[in-house]
């Protein structure tokens, strides 16, 4: 089940569950989306499914309720962001399914690897309970499945409409830096940034760094320095960048959670003692004030 | 109107303590001698709904919480954060709450016997336990009542017969309205600051009548759909470096780390 569509293409969320979707094995994979894709889709997606207008949980849930009556699919697999997470446990529940969330690691076709305890616990989970294996999947542990061709294959689903929650807009943020979920170096802030325009420092630093993500900690985003999308951590977004540099961020076990998988972390913080250091590759004591700007320039 | 007041049952689970760095100990996460406490996201819970029955929009706020005995103490801490009275469904002791045993689904159907036989309005739950981080009773309950449900709540509004809701979305936010309850609900962080229990308010709190259900009566299966085979801890990062300044830092990126051209 695909993330919203962006411009005609699917999104890098759902590009790596389609990848996860493959280790599975090679059968095919059918495209739940809310549009016809008019960007290329992976090579191993055999048919798409249409569903208009839901944009709630419920229509959602009930779209693949649906689909999964008729076709008798051995996994349903969607992004463990808030798209997924919105939605998958209330179909589980409609299928009587007890699904498998923020799954990391595929082992065979029942037996997956998720995180507890904010990352600090790892389980491996056997699915044994039905036939349909319901998953969730944390884009940033799969590769990103390559885009290769276009699907003719597609059906519009007729779909009943669900009047009991109603969706009144949204309220995107405007950002035109990079995707933070998918971006390979993200500059994040946190308390120690003091409000939000000090936030067009790491800007420039990320700019420097060839077009980097901004993140940010809960402390900034609660301070209001940041807009909430930007939060990395247990409870925002999780990333793993081949780049992460912490910017006046201590280190809570919750924001930990969100980017210790990255390849390499930086820390520039002007406490010594800050828990961030135990899981930086390299860590700066120094004035965020001075060095952001000194590195920004030398870069 | 007093007809329109709604009746609202909050869910609260006792995990460990959000400071807490939890180890793996003989192949399960120890659990022994961990300073527990209410999960964050349900304290938030129980201030939304106690805020709707101060504004008079709620009638009653019940507390639930499903798991040992010393599950009352949780209730105790909601009940003296201003709900009204509680219900404990009593678990083993040997039960984990922590999905190694009991897992969401069971949570869910027990959650489902309370709500159908309180005639609750609306159920307010965390957006999930930071045990267990798997996210699901509260869409799961919304499935098998078939309520209509918002997740992620960043902002609770009365509106008419219903609610209007604001919840996060992975690039914003978005507005969802219930145009009549029920519904569930379920809280994200930035929906409150919850309040502390003041001394006199725990004190009243030893007052308020906590009802007892033994979790095996209630007709739910609660075996573990998901086997937990195996626990581990996360490889540890290697140990990294304090660099002495920028330049240092821009060279190990660069010829060390690769990282950046």
């Amino acid at each position: 089940v695909s993330d919203p569509l962006v411009a005609g293409a699917v999104p890098p969320a759902t590009l790596s569950v389609i990848a996860a979707a493959q280790q599975l094995g090679d059968e095919s994979v059918t495209l739940l989306t809310d549009g016809v894709p008019s960007e290329p889709v992976p090579d191993c997606i055999s048919s798409i499914l249409v569903m208009g207008g839901g944009k709630t949980a419920e229509s959602v849930a009930a779209a693949v309720q649906s689909v999964a009556k008729e076709h008798s699919y051995s996994h349903i697999l969607t992004s463990a962001n808030k798209f997924g997470s919105n939605f998958a446990p209330r179909l589980a529940a409609l299928l009587d399914v007890s699904p498998v969330t923020d799954v990391i690691q595929i082992l065979s076709e029942e037996e997956f690897v998720r995180p507890m305890y904010a990352g600090n616990v790892l389980t491996k989970v056997q699915a044994t309970d039905s036939p349909l294996k319901l998953l969730t999947v944390r884009s940033t542990a799969f590769d990103k499945a390559a885009v290769t061709k276009s699907c003719d294959n597609v059906t519009e689903l007729d779909l009943p409409e669900w009047t009991a929650s109603i969706w009144k807009g949204e309220s995107v943020s405007k950002n035109d830096r990079p995707d933070l979920g998918s971006a390979s170096i993200v500059v994040s802030g946190g308390r120690g940034l003091k409000n939000g325009e000090n936030f067009g420092l790491l800007e420039k630093l990320a700019d420097k760094l060839g077009g980097g993500a901004v993140g940010a900690s809960r402390a900034a985003v609660d301070a209001g320095y940041v807009p909430n999308d930007l939060q990395v951590g247990q409870t925002g977004k999780v990333v793993a960048p081949d780049l992460y540099i912490a910017v006046g961020i201590s280190g809570a076990i919750q924001h930990l959670s969100g980017m210790k998988d990255s390849k390499t972390i930086v820390a520039i913080n002007k406490d010594a003692d800050a828990p961030i250091f135990t899981v930086a590759d390299y860590g700066l004591v120094a004035d965020l004030f001075e060095a952001v700007p000194e590195m920004t320039e030398k870069l | 109107g007093k007809e329109n007041r709604m009746k609202v049952l909050v869910g609260v689970k006792r995990v460990v303590d959000y400071a807490v760095r939890v180890r793996v100990n003989k192949g399960t996460v120890d659990l022994a001698n961990v300073k527990m406490s209410m999960n964050p996201f349900c304290e938030i819970a129980v201030e939304a709904g106690v805020r709707l029955k101060e504004a008079k929009v709620a009638s009653e706020v019940v507390a639930l919480s499903i798991g040992p005995k010393q599950c009352t103490e949780t209730l105790r801490t909601a009940l003296a954060m201003g709900c009204d009275r509680a219900i404990h469904i009593q678990t083993d002791a040997s039960m984990r709450t922590d999905y190694m045993d009991l897992q969401p689904l069971a949570v869910a159907k027990l959650f489902q016997k309370v709500v159908e036989e309180q005639g609750s309005d609306l159920v307010l739950v965390g957006k999930q336990a930071i045990d267990s981080d798997a996210g699901q009773t509260g869409p799961m309950l919304a499935g098998l009542l078939g309520w209509p449900q918002v997740t992620f709540a960043a902002s609770i509004e009365p509106e008419g017969e219903g609610l209007m809701i604001e919840r996060e979305t992975d690039s914003g936010t978005e507005k969802i309205e219930i145009p009549k309850l029920p519904a569930v609900v379920t809280c994200d962080l930035r929906l409150n600051e919850p309040r502390y229990a003041t001394l006199p308010n725990i004190m009243k709190a030893k007052k308020k009548k906590v009802v007892t259900l033994k979790a095996g009566d209630m007709g739910v299966d609660l075996e573990p759909r998901n086997k937990v085979l195996e626990v581990y801890e996360p490889p540890s990062r290697k140990e990294g470096i304090i660099v002495d300044n920028v330049d240092m830092l821009i060279d190990k990126l660069r010829n060390e780390a690769k990282v950046i051209a």
